[in-house]
């Protein structure tokens, strides 16, 4: 603790000689390359946000093909060119581009970049009560490696060939061999270069983040006083660098057999009417590596969420979390387990059965904790006096989401059901809601409540309600049916099913689908709008403490310069969920325990 | 026209929300509330969409259910099926009680607890009691999921039968080649260098076991009589899927990988019991493996044992097919020269002894 309080003071000191300087700040150094925590945070949202909207636009292009096959749409032709979607229908290759497109993006982009890039660097040091990273230097470069990383990925939409289409899983060969498909020619090359970037983008964040958590706390900041924020982005950091690295092994080894005639991933191919020199290599071997990153990337993606919503459902009921300790270890677990149950995205991939039936009992005792995280939630709510902003409403969305999509996953972690279930719908409807549009909604929660920090202006609460509304009957009404086409065997990545009878029935559902989807995009475009007219325009910020929340971020001056607090770190006495207690509102984390008086987080 | 109308509708949807949005908020300010606050309409709004969503959602996904049940895969038509559907609804019915039990308590609080004004939360911070409750019960219920999964696992990913018929589909892009055992039941080696235009599964000619091999267009089984597949690629990954026999597994190029199963109906039965005269099993692709992924379509016709028999042995093998035209190399070479017809229907040779 010694040692924390002495390089908080450091900081400090180091922060308050440089805060003198803050003023010749120029445009450059401000909101280009700046090294202050905040302002990267909105750097990683706005890049990611402007990806959310690439890679939901992409979504509604192919469920334009799937509702209406063969149907021609101008616009698809205007927004794609002639080449992809020539008089307006969209071409199979391209159809695989726009889904290996759309999955890359969400997944890195927006809600690895975009979710704990943002609130990792927002939160962490205003939650611990720091000045900044602790290297702002590394902390910059790893938001302009994501944005090199971007820039790279964006150059592929525009190769002759076309991007990646391999799936965002890039399964060689097909991904390995130019002849197999001809998104795996230069497309594919500049997919690995950028993701490449990107590991080096995850990697000095997580540092950074890691080594502020564990050394930059303010005096009185124990590990057990932190907000579930700190922990959920903390353990999100620490799972991102031990497994990302497995990715970047991965990438670097599939370019050697892309480029270098290596044969790591490559066997016994005869394509294109000749047979290759590959031998001795295991594709599967490449699913071991890619999905080693590959699940824990799903809990880099929710854990953020997870400590976005315990917070927000805490403020808004008024009531403490529920089981705080609980929360904290069920995180742990959930970590720990995430490195062992990778190889359930291949129990039918030629993996030994016997291997397989390791990763069953490991994937479904992951639930375990994640059920103690629900009921924790729901109970966080009981007896509460909810005030429904819209961040709360979010956050409550996510809840359900989480269980909806929380529950088939203990179909498919059965490797017996899965047999059935792999690669169809169902699987698409289960990792849509579970990560994918639960993560949104923690998303969202953390923006509505966050923005009046970020800029000292609110969000408009009418467009968020609507915003909201939309987008949980939406997500529901497009995902909910897949389970439907699931139980009926439809295969996922079908470019069109005339072929196939059985899977050919549900031509009204998918409509009723791609509508749902449109009308969902077009209720987020509406958010992107009120997020940037209240940048500007939004109604301001008078009260330090809006929500009236105890945590640290909200001690600082509406819109906190770089350093956060103009005087001394505030100390911190006591845990983050004081709502309720001894007939008191909430009480501050700054509030000196009263003699006698026992730490919320002690227990 | 009608698109520029569409826009127009949206675009003064738009304007309308936007200001009804911003008129609110100024209300707000002018009404001197806090701005961290949620007005008593607002949340008696949000309040009661919560209490609508969740009855109209447990109702829509009920009569979801019901409405689209018809048109669900049929019953498994393997042995195994009948154990991995069994499986499915197990679960389906633990995790049905525990989706409908979290999801009315969540919006029911929602709904109730809703922010009266004065009032504070009730301070609750932990329960051991409870903690330890939903712990172990969720860890109970896995458990049984887990034995019970793994048993079926085993058993279906378990060594075949030894009298199991061997059977072998290799796909490439974009289709697949199925290769019978013959009446040895054993099928010959192949390698992937010896694949050519007239030999398109690379098979060595060399291992006896393939002399009586042979090649078929529709897939054919026996009723009732356990299969063996043996599964392969020649150039990137696929997938062996049969939906109606819960049978999926990866083919993959360099590594050898099989499924067994043992069909119970024949196509006939299944006709009689879906009611429906067109009914075809099939095999489908479920890896995606390029831009005519979802074309790879093969049909499967189960008979009974008499009906296979009688079309498995009047099948003439490919390697007697082959030394046939190998001895008739010359005169084949001749009738080339003199014929007049084009060089790719000459390749099709007919044998000229069966087996």
């Amino acid at each position: 603790m010694a040692h924390a309080q002495h390089v908080a003071d450091d900081v400090h000191v180091h922060a308050h000689g440089h805060e003198e300087h803050e003023h010749h700040d120029t445009f450059i150094t401000k909101y280009i390359f700046s090294q202050d925590h905040k302002m990267i945070a909105k750097q990683f949202l706005i890049l990611g946000m402007l990806w959310a909207i690439v890679g939901a636009l992409f979504s509604v292009f192919f469920r334009l093909q799937l509702a209406y096959p063969g149907q021609s749409f101008p616009i698809m032709e205007q927004f794609l060119g002639s080449k992809w979607a020539p008089d307006g229908i969209l071409n199979p290759n391209y159809y695989y581009a726009l889904i290996t497109m759309h999955g890359t993006i969400l997944v890195f982009f927006v809600l690895t970049a975009g979710l704990s890039g943002t609130f990792a660097n927002f939160l962490i040091p205003l939650q611990i009560g720091a000045r900044d990273m602790a290297s702002p230097f590394m902390n910059m470069l790893s938001f302009w490696f994501f944005a090199l990383s971007s820039v790279v990925m964006l150059a592929s939409l525009f190769v002759e060939t076309g991007p990646a289409s391999g799936g965002w899983v890039i399964y060689p060969p097909l991904s390995a061999l130019p002849q197999a498909a001809p998104g795996s020619g230069l497309g594919m090359d500049l997919w690995l270069i950028s993701i490449a970037f990107f590991i080096i983008s995850v990697a000095l964040g997580g540092l950074n983040y890691v080594s502020t958590v564990i050394n930059m706390r303010t005096k009185g900041m124990t590990f057990f006083r932190m907000p579930l924020t700190i922990w959920a982005l903390f353990f999100t950091a620490v799972v991102g660098l031990l497994s990302f690295p497995v990715l970047f092994a991965a990438a670097v080894l599939l370019i050697f057999d892309r480029t270098l005639g290596t044969s790591f991933f490559l066997s016994d191919i005869f394509i294109g009417g000749e047979a290759l020199g590959y031998s001795g290599g295991s594709p599967i071997l490449f699913q071991h590596l890619f999905w080693f990153l590959g699940h824990p990337e799903v809990y880099i993606i929710i854990l953020p969420a997870f400590g976005l919503v315990s917070e927000v459902l805490s403020v808004n009921a008024r009531k403490p979390v529920f089981g705080y300790r609980a929360m904290v270890y069920s995180i742990m677990a959930i970590v720990v387990l995430s490195f062992i149950v990778w190889a359930h995205h291949m129990f039918v991939s030629g993996l030994n059965p016997f291997v397989a039936s390791i990763f069953v009992l490991f994937t479904l005792l992951i639930a375990v904790p994640s059920a103690v995280k629900v009921f924790n939630w729901i109970t966080t709510l009981w007896r509460g006096n909810l005030r429904l902003t819209v961040a709360m409403c979010f956050a409550i969305g996510f809840v359900s989401l989480f269980i909806s999509g929380g529950l088939t996953g203990i179909f498919l972690g059965n490797s017996a059901i899965d047999i059935q279930l792999h690669d169809t719908y169902y699987v698409v409807a289960h990792f849509h809601i579970v990560m994918g549009v639960a993560a949104f909604f923690g998303m969202f929660a953390g923006i509505y409540h966050w923005f009046p920090k970020m800029y000292g202006r609110f969000m408009n609460s009418t467009l968020g309600y609507i915003h909201f509304v939309i987008t949980l009957v939406g997500s529901y009404m497009i995902f909910w049916p897949m389970h439907y086409l699931g139980m009926t065997g439809v295969p996922r990545r079908y470019y069109a099913f005339e072929i196939f009878p059985q899977f050919d029935q549900y031509a009204d559902l998918n409509k009723l689908i791609t509508i749902f989807a449109i009308i969902t995009f077009m209720a987020q475009l509406m958010f992107v709008f009120n997020f940037f007219y209240s940048i500007f325009k939004g109604r301001k910020v008078t009260d330090e403490n809006p929500w009236k929340a105890t945590t640290l971020e909200w001690t600082t001056p509406i819109e906190p310069g770089h350093g956060n607090w103009p005087g001394n770190i505030p100390d911190v006495h006591r845990w983050s969920y004081d709502y309720g207690k001894d007939g008191r509102d909430f009480i501050p984390q700054t509030e000196p325990l009263k003699a006698g008086e026992k730490d919320g987080g002690e227990h | 026209m009608l698109s520029l109308l569409i826009v127009a509708v949206v675009v003064l949807m738009g304007i309308v929300i936007f200001q009804v949005a911003r008129t609110n908020e100024l209300m707000s300010v002018l009404k001197g509330e806090h701005e961290g606050d949620v007005s008593p309409i607002t949340t008696k709004i949000i309040a009661y969409f919560f209490l609508a969503f969740l009855v109209i959602g447990m109702a829509g996904v009920y009569f979801g259910y019901a409405f689209y049940k018809p048109k669900f895969l049929p019953a498994a038509s393997s042995e195994h099926g009948v154990q991995l559907d069994y499986m499915f609804n197990m679960t389906a019915v633990f995790t049905g009680i525990v989706f409908f039990i979290t999801h009315i308590l969540l919006f029911w609080f929602a709904f109730k607890y809703k922010s009266g004004k004065g009032n504070t939360g009730y301070y609750f911070p932990h329960s051991n009691k409870l903690e330890i409750i939903w712990t172990t019960v969720p860890a109970i219920v896995l458990t049984v999921l887990v034995i019970f999964g793994l048993k079926a696992w085993l058993k279906t990913t378990g060594p075949a039968p030894e009298e199991a018929m061997e059977v072998e589909a290799v796909a490439e892009q974009f289709k697949w080649n199925i290769r019978y055992s013959g009446a040895d039941g054993k099928l010959g080696k192949r390698k992937f260098d010896l694949i050519s235009a007239e030999n398109p599964l690379g098979i060595d000619w060399s291992d006896p076991n393939s002399h009586d091999d042979f090649f078929s267009d529709l897939i054919h089984l026996p009723v009732n009589k356990p299969v063996l597949f043996r599964l392969g690629a020649k150039d990137v990954l696929h997938a062996f899927y049969l939906p109606h026999f819960r049978v999926k597994m990866d083919c993959v190029p360099g590594i050898p990988t099989q499924f067994w199963f043992t069909p119970t109906q024949t196509t006939a039965e299944k006709q009689l019991e879906t009611n429906d005269a067109e009914f075809t099993y099939i095999l489908a692709c479920a890896e995606l493996c390029g831009q005519a992924h979802w074309t790879m379509r093969k049909d499967l016709v189960v008979e009974t044992d008499e009906e296979f028999q009688a079309w498995f042995t009047k099948q003439p093998s490919t390697y007697s097919a082959r030394k046939a035209a190998l001895e008739n190399k010359a005169a084949i070479e001749a009738q080339q020269f003199l014929d007049t017809l084009d060089n790719k229907e000459q390749k099709e040779v007919q044998p000229i002894s069966a087996r």
